[in-house]
């Protein structure tokens, strides 16, 4: 972050290309607040019918987890193959299951 | 605790397992200083590029022409704040960016130096420059560090439209009358050699290019990317009727490609060092656009900080 008063802060910005679906994460602007940060994310991010739906939020306010803790926190799910539907045997001929 | 080597070993591990690189991972200051350039200089390539297109857009010859280009200019600028932003996730300011370029110290694409002299250089802009431009883009989509990447998969998907409206121009002029004609025929000759050179030095000369392969930054050689925009640009010149002009031109059997003419590097260094028809008015219009914007970024601040005090007192 720059200490310049004057530079307008970072805006993360979540598209809805559909109704129904997800927000997702398209891209970042600076803009001075949420409603220009909205305006500027129209401006940019959905000049071909991509959205329905705006979400910005303030950079520094999202919170990530770190490179070096993905081991810990994602490795516990490798060996736990039982939370997938494959893994179970189906009798021969039971049906719609 | 890990040592500089060992980081160094698991990062180009990841590279070479194709794995992306992203903001926050441990990565060589080399590398992301490399990065730093390179991004920032396409950035900056795609704000200095509206204005030589900018300059027809108020004379297109006519509405649905003066619609395509003003989208096609607008989309430059959304172009450049997609690379503004991957750049600011390698840690710079986006403010410090773009005192690097209006301090003439960080470059841009030279091709931005040239004039747009009649109506038939817009069409050979898009033709052949954003044509070169997608060939290099195309290739970035696979580079390594995942914030760039991204941006240029976003990039890609608009830029087919630039390439295709400007050859449109280009088609319609050498269908046109004998002055027409010639028109597009001169925008050729004109744009041809600078467009090659978009692609930088060949791979001997060219200071990054080694590295920039090892950290898959690069994934194809400045040759490489040059000999297929010629072997397709030439097919497409052919099919409307006009000549490249370079007399060495010739298809080569054997290697499958198109043999050319040697690019006049004189001209190509001289324009980098800003000797260029252009270079001084590029800056001047981007340093009068930065100053004359300034009250506007500052009166936005001032608007934002008093509607928020007036939030809070409701
Ligand atoms: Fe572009
Ligand atoms: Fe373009």
């Amino acid at each position: 972050m720059s200490d310049n008063p004057n530079n307008w802060p970072l805006w993360e910005v979540f598209i809805q290309s559909k109704r129904g679906l997800e927000h997702k994460h398209v891209g970042s602007l600076h803009a001075a607040d949420a409603e220009m940060a909205i305006e500027n994310a129209r401006d940019v991010y959905t000049r071909r019918q991509e959205g329905n739906s705006i979400w910005v939020v303030e950079a520094e306010h999202i919170h990530a987890s770190r490179p070096e803790d993905a081991e810990s926190l994602f490795d516990p799910a490798d060996d736990k193959v039982y939370r997938h539907p494959t893994f179970y045997t189906m009798p021969e001929g039971a049906k719609y299951i | 605790m890990t040592e500089v080597k060992d980081l160094e070993a698991l990062f180009q591990a990841k590279i070479d397992a194709e794995q992306k690189i992203e903001p926050k991972d441990w990565m060589p200051e080399k590398y992301r200083k490399n990065l730093v350039r390179q991004v920032s200089q396409h950035a900056h390539s795609e704000v200095v590029g509206m204005l030589p297109e900018g300059n027809w857009i108020t004379r297109a010859p006519n509405l649905r022409r003066k619609a395509i280009l003003l989208a096609k200019v607008q989309d430059e600028a959304g172009h450049g704040l997609y690379l503004y932003s991957a750049c600011e996730t390698l840690g710079v300011t986006r403010e410090s960016t773009i005192d690097d370029l209006l301090s003439g110290k960080a470059k841009y694409s030279s091709i931005f130096n040239y004039p747009t002299l009649t109506w038939a250089d817009i069409g050979a802009i898009g033709w052949l420059v954003d044509g070169a431009a997608i060939m290099n883009q195309v290739m970035l989509t696979r580079t390594s560090y995942g914030p760039y990447a991204r941006a240029m998969v976003r990039i890609c998907k608009e830029e087919s439209f630039h390439q295709r409206q400007g050859y449109e121009i280009i088609a319609v002029l050498s269908k046109g009358t004998p002055e027409q004609k010639d028109m597009a025929q001169d925008a050729l000759n004109r744009w041809w050699w600078p467009s090659l050179m978009m692609f930088g030095p060949h791979d001997g000369e060219s200071a990054h290019t080694a590295e920039s392969m090892k950290w898959k930054i690069k994934r194809e050689s400045n040759d490489e990317l040059r000999q297929k925009f010629i072997d397709r640009t030439v097919q497409q010149a052919e099919v409307i009727g006009l000549k490249v002009p370079d007399p060495d031109l010739k298809w080569n059997e054997e290697r499958g490609h198109y043999d050319h003419g040697e690019i006049d590097w004189k001209e190509f260094w001289n324009v980098v060092e800003g000797n260029g028809p252009c270079n001084h008015e590029r800056m001047k219009a981007r340093i009068a656009a930065h100053e004359n914007g300034r009250w506007v970024r500052e009166a936005a601040v001032a608007y934002a900080s008093k509607k928020a005090r007036k939030k809070q007192a409701a």
